[in-house]
């Protein structure tokens, strides 16, 4: 089965949030940003935007009715800034007009007294001044203490880690349309639909029923609609509350640049201890996330950080340290990989930086301390099913590794001005929500008269592929044709408190939902032919391909008839499917658990040439080992490994945020943040599936794969790392990402010494 | 301005009488609400909205991919304008099979724009080559496939269409709608329209837009604006005596493919593809990098080492200027308000005379340089007789380095003269920190370009190993 909406995707068919055609009299918002970093506001002056032509209304933070407040999980996050503003571009204003170029020229009018207060940018800083969100949190195995004597050769360092914009090709937006009495029609381009119905409601002041939230699909989401698409569907509910129209917020590209979170960067210090042969006896690690001004998903994406710092590898004592640091940025936020690759990419500093003292190929202090079955992850997981050696050693053994390293180092030693680099990364991804509450999901089933079936679940078609999934498991599961099954838009009238589509969850979640929901159904057609001639009992029937099928014999049954039967008989022909997941749970006082259902296992080669005069890269090729499961459509799931990598490889190489002194973002448009383009990315990417034989707790057997091949990326900073060390021998790199050709360049010519050297305003990168 | 556009919108005769300057974007989704081109960035840089853009050539449409977020809607005059509802047939074309079937399109977002711009590619009835179609992707930006996805539809692609290119071959084969065939006729019949002379001073003027659509956008739909795509003999290319005249209209895909550019520029479509997207090399034009005066302007770069001159027009006076004295400093140019550039004067080189171009920027494609330069030499034996050396993201203005080119002439090839360079070079350039770059790095870049230059025209005599070994 091709992706559901491929067909309409290519004939420009589908429709996204503002190609539905407007309803009469729709007004239009912009939204109005603070211009500074910190500061008191004093006033904010909208009369002249007010009497602009074509200007309806413009709203502040008093015109919130309800709560003025948004934080997903910390309540401080206010939708309009109230009495301070903390980042450049936070919402102050929202501008209301008739069309949105009028709103844009009343935002321009808006001006802000503001008293600045001083502000800080930087992770570490914030934390000595004690600007942290919520408590620190150490993740602990064995005796980190205690194992350093032990150790043969102990070494430290520090890593700086940048952020990323997400790049969802579709920028926020969001329509809110009055419906009669006090309720509230919202489309809106989330991952979460509950959460901005639940923040609508709050802000608004009125229950939450009386907010009804459709989703069709998204241009893209990777985390940053996760709880970022919240503000503008609240901004246009409480624009079209306070005007009784129909309000549509889009933001533009620069706008949702400047006024939308990351991925957290993070400055982290490692120290890590291993023996001559290169076995890991302990690892510490602190990490130091760059939250941004509000929590957000902060702590939650911090957690991750800390259950995936040791990724693939048993390292027997473990120490991970942990803090949200508060600063004065955009609000850092969920993002493909939810701060599992800035933890292991620290942990592939360390090994690399022991592997350089020790004089050892990366590859070896790699293998050497791979998971094996029943090993202990830091918060007390044991690895299950462990296939940490398996795809390693059938991605060498496959690509032929030690040829490929061979050829390389022959490479390096007839060629000066060029070099290659080579790398593995391996990667262990722990599938479910890191709160456990949240792993739970409904689906709504109907089947119709003419044996047509029609699917609501919790879950938001973003690209990734759910209702492809869901239909493909719904067509699997009922024994009909993937062709009788609509999956319906995602509203919060039909599936109620979903959790986000995240965590590369949606599909487990869901497709059990709508399996539960199919059992009860499958459960009541059977008894509806029970008893005809031939059929004496529910147990040995089944439907194959649209055809009842008793004890393996055929019968007349068709699906048509048994559901025209049904009906005639009175039998319930919809069913409302319930799912958590089953035996896990985390203990937060111990960060000890079963926090995971399972993990998601793989590992990739990647090959780089190095420019070395210029210090340019080029990928050339990436070879991929991937534990699927039992695979349920391989397309979907090749574009997702495919799709996950490259914005890894951009994450570490080319996408690279960087703010000014005054909290403004210079990489503010597509214009100066660069996201891999089809030269970029490498023409040769191989992708093995490792199918795997026990049961994963995925509908069949099917693995979650959205966000673990994004970690595969990180393996390009170190292949450019060995093409740089292959050119500079011996030479300690920083360990800086995004390793830009910039970054490459001076560190290659350190010695360059740039003379008069004008003194001009310096940037910092990353936030960090 | 007040006459009305008057083109073909996929099969639909249009009059359109919105202002000349609004984008196509916008034409598009606000006016006709046809919704499948979309807006991703309104800067050029993503291919959200690209659509074709057909013109007329003698009794062929000649069609082009485009940015729609970057071109005026009064530019569609006499044109056939294709958006991804006028591909649309019953049946899926080829390049719509392609996607299904490889699984190359997820959200959906960018998709009707890659299909419009791969479906332009094979309307030109030449053979279907990798390379070609990845440049013809190079404007699109696709965050959720990583384009593996759309590389195997390229493959599928030339499976499934072989040999069948052009538009004639298309239709036969059910490739493409038979309305297709009927264009050039319906385009001919189509006045043309005056060049915007009734004003005297308009506000702009545009050339290809995609400067002043980035600049200015929102001011654009509502300002008296001079199209000077109007004016045909602001195009072309000609061989003169001594020189070549370059219409500064001439776009960059144009300047590019033409036989005399090649002729003295031989690697130019290599420096090209470097060079922004074919979606907007197909609309900027050689004039208007002169004009945006951007001190990392890439085809300024080159045309400054060429030695060109520009002729300048205001009314019915010009005069000639050499562009190594056009710009005064950021941004300030020897050029009144009321002047437009009309045409470009290159110098045709001696024989064996070298150029070379090279540029730096953080994404190889697609990317404003963070430095980037050309050398034009001309040696006698192993001696330096003529040197142009130029340098952009160096300096507020594209930088000509005079005292560089003063200490090369008369000097033999070979590392220590290189080297001997490296200091004049740096008295010459003052860059300064920006998201391009740190000026420190933009000083190292300005000495490794000034070797990368050498290696690449003389591989004999400088070798890119010995020149860096000694440099730490
Ligand atoms: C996505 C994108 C990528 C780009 N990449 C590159 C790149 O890699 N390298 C690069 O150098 N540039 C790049 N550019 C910039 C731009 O395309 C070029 O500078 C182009 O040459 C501008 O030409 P234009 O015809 O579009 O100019 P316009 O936008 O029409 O005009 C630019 C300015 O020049 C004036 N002007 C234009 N023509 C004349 C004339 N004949 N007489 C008087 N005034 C005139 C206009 O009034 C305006 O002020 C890029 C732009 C975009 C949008
Ligand atoms: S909208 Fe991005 S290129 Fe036009
Ligand atoms: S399919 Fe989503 S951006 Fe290309």
């Amino acid at each position: 089965m091709k992706h559901i909406d491929a067909v309409s995707h290519v004939r420009g068919e589908s429709q996204f949030v503002d190609d539905v055609p407007p309803p009469a009299e729709m007004l239009y918002a912009a939204v109005y940003g603070s211009p500074v970093m910190h500061g008191k506001i004093l006033a904010i002056h909208t009369e002249h935007a007010r009497a602009m032509e074509g200007i309806v209304a413009v709203l502040t933070a008093q015109d919130v009715p309800g709560e003025n407040q948004i934080g997903p999980i910390i309540p401080d996050e206010e939708l309009l800034a109230g009495n301070v503003v903390r980042y450049v571009g936070q919402p102050v204003a929202v501008v209301v007009g008739t069309n949105p170029d009028s709103a844009r020229k009343g935002v321009g009018m808006i001006t802000l007294d503001v008293e600045e207060l001083p502000a800080i940018t930087d992770p570490k800083e914030a934390f000595q001044k004690g600007w942290i969100i919520g408590a620190p949190r150490t993740f602990a195995l064995g005796d980190v203490d205690a194992a350093w004597q032990g150790c043969d050769l102990v070494v430290a360092g520090s890593c700086e880690i940048g952020g990323q914009e997400h790049v969802y090709l579709e920028t926020q937006r969001s329509r809110a349309i009055p419906l009669e009495g006090k309720f509230l029609k919202i489309y809106s381009s989330t991952q979460n639909p509950s959460g901005v119905q639940r923040h609508v409601a709050g802000v608004l002041g009125m229950p939450i029923h009386n907010v009804e939230v459709e989703v069709k699909r998204l241009g893209g989401g990777f985390g940053g609609k996760e709880d970022q698409a919240t503000p503008w569907a609240c901004m246009a509910a409480l624009a079209a509350w306070h005007t009784g129209k129909p309000v549509e917020l889009a933001l533009r590209r620069a706008e949702d640049f400047r006024m939308t979170g990351k991925r957290h960067p993070y400055s982290s210090d490692f120290k890590i201890g291993v023996t001559r042969e290169g076995k890991v006896l302990a690892y510490e690690v602190k990490h130091y996330q760059n939250s941004g001004a509000t929590a957000d998903l902060s702590t939650a994406v911090l957690e991750r950080t800390l259950l995936h710092s040791a990724n693939s590898y048993y390292i027997p004592n473990v120490r991970a340290f942990g803090v949200c640091c508060r600063t004065n940025l955009p609000s850092n936020t969920a993002c493909r990989g939810f701060g599992a690759p800035q933890g292991m990419f620290v942990l592939e500093c360390a090994l690399a930086k022991a592997a350089e003292k020790l004089g050892m190929p990366r590859e070896e202090i790699q293998r050497r301390n791979l998971l094996k079955e029943n090993d202990r992850f830091p918060y007390g997981q044991q690895a299950m099913h462990c296939h940490a050696l398996t795809t390693w050693d059938r991605a060498t053994e496959r690509y032929g590794l030690p040829a490929a390293i061979s050829r390389v180092d022959a490479y390096n030693k007839s060629h000066f001005e060029t070099k290659k680099g080579i790398a593995l990364m391996p990667v262990c991804f722990g599938i479910s929500f890191t709160t456990t509450f949240l792993n739970q999901a409904s689906a709504l089933v109907h089947v119709y008269t003419d044996g047509s079936v029609s699917i609501s679940t919790g879950g938001v078609e973003m690209g990734q592929g759910l209702n492809t999934n869901i239909a493909t498991i719904a067509a699997r599961a009922l024994g009909i044709s993937p062709n009788r099954i609509k999956i319906e838009s995602t509203n919060t009238t039909r599936t109620a408190n979903m959790s986000a589509s995240s965590a590369s969850a949606t599909t487990v979640l869901n497709g059990n939902a709508v399996l539960m929901a199919i059992g009860q159904i499958l459960d009541r057609l059977k008894s509806v032919v029970t008893g005809a001639p031939g059929i004496s009992g529910k147990e040995k029937v089944t439907i194959i391909d649209e055809t009842v099928f008793y004890d393996g014999r055929k019968t007349e049954w068709t699906w048509e008839r048994l559901i025209q039967t049904a009906y005639t008989n009175r039998i319930d022909l919809s069913a409302h499917g319930f799912f958590a997941t089953p035996g896990i749970y985390f203990d937060k006082a111990q960060e000890k658990g079963i926090p995971f259902a399972y993990h998601v296992f793989g590992t990739a080669i990647i090959e780089v040439t190095l420019d070395c005069l210029l210090g340019t890269y080029n990928i050339d090729a990436v070879r991929i080992v991937h534990d699927l499961g039992r695979p349920l459509n391989k397309l979907i799931d090749r574009g997702q490994v495919e799709g996950g990598l490259v914005q890894g490889l951009g994450l570490m190489t080319i996408e690279d945020l960087q703010y000014n002194k005054k909290g403004q973002l210079l990489s503010r448009d597509l214009a100066t943040y660069k996201a891999p383009d089809v030269y970029f990315s490498p023409d040769d990417i191989e992708v093995e599936f490792l199918e795997g034989g026990e049961e994963a707790l995925g509908p069949f057997g099917n693995k979650a794969v959205g966000e673990p091949p994004l970690m595969y990326g990180i393996g390009v900073f170190f292949a450019i790392r060995h093409a740089m060390r292959a050119f500079r021998p011996g030479t300690e790199f920083a360990f800086t990402s995004p390793l830009t050709p910039e970054r490459v360049l001076l560190q290659l010519y350190s010695d360059f010494q740039p003379p008069n050297q004008d003194k001009l305003e310096k940037t910092f990168k990353g936030g960090a | 301005m007040s006459s009305k556009t008057h083109f073909f919108l996929n099969n639909t005769e249009i009059r359109a009488g919105e202002h000349p300057g609004m984008t196509v974007l916008d034409y598009l989704r606000k006016i006709q609400r046809l919704m499948g081109t979309k807006e991703g960035c309104r800067e050029g840089d993503c291919g959200a909205c690209a659509v074709l853009v057909g013109e007329l050539d003698g009794d062929r449409v000649i069609y082009k991919p485009v940015t729609s977020c970057l071109m005026p809607l009064g530019e569609l005059h006499g044109k056939h304008l294709v958006t991804v509802e006028g591909l649309n047939m019953p049946h899926l074309s080829p390049v719509q099979q392609a996607i299904v079937n490889e699984g190359a399109t997820q959200c959906g977002y960018c998709t009707p724009g890659i299909v419009v711009s791969l479906t332009s590619y094979l309307m030109d009835d030449k053979e279907i080559t990798t390379e070609g179609l990845k440049n013809t992707l190079s404007g699109h930006l696709c965050r959720c496939t990583g384009y593996r996805s759309l590389k195997r539809g390229i493959d599928f692609l030339k499976l499934s269409v072989e040999s069948r290119t052009g538009i004639r071959s298309l239709v036969a084969n059910g490739m493409l709608p038979p309305y297709f065939l009927e264009m050039p006729d319906r385009l001919r019949i189509i006045p043309k329209l005056q060049m915007d002379k009734g004003i005297s001073t308009p506000e702009f003027f545009i050339a290809g837009g995609t400067d002043l659509y980035v600049q200015k956008g929102d001011m654009l739909p509502e300002s008296e604006l001079c199209r000077l795509a109007m004016n045909q003999d602001m195009k072309g290319i000609t061989p003169m005596d001594g020189y070549i005249r370059v219409g500064a209209l001439t776009t960059f895909e144009a300047f590019a493919s033409h036989a005399e550019i090649i002729r003295i520029i031989p690697n130019i479509k290599g420096y090209m593809s470097r060079i922004a997207s074919l979606q907007i090399r197909n609309r900027a034009t050689v004039g208007g990098n002169v004009v945006n005066a951007s001190p990392v302007g890439d085809v300024t770069i080159l045309l400054l080492a060429l030695g060109a001159t520009l002729v300048l027009k205001s009314g019915e006076t010009s005069r000639t200027v050499p562009i190594t004295s056009f710009f005064k400093g950021y941004k300030r140019l020897d050029k009144t308000p009321s002047e437009i550039l009309s045409e470009i004067h290159l110098p045709i080189p001696a024989a064996d005379t070298k150029i070379n171009f090279e540029k730096v920027s953080k994404r190889n494609h697609l990317d404003v340089a963070s430095v980037n330069g050309a050398m034009k030499v001309r040696c006698e034996g192993a001696i330096i007789r003529e040197m142009a050396l130029t340098m952009g993201g160096v300096a507020p203005i594209p930088l000509f380095l005079e005292a560089t080119c003063r200490y090369f002439r008369g000097k033999e090839v070979c590392q220590e003269t290189i080297e001997g360079a490296y200091p004049i070079v740096q008295r010459e350039i003052s860059p300064i920190g920006d998201i391009r770059g740190s000026a420190e790095y933009k000083r190292l870049l300005a000495r490794q370009l000034l070797i990368a230059h050498f290696v690449k025209l003389f591989p004999d005599r400088i070798k890119a190993g010995s020149m860096i070994a000694g440099l730490k």
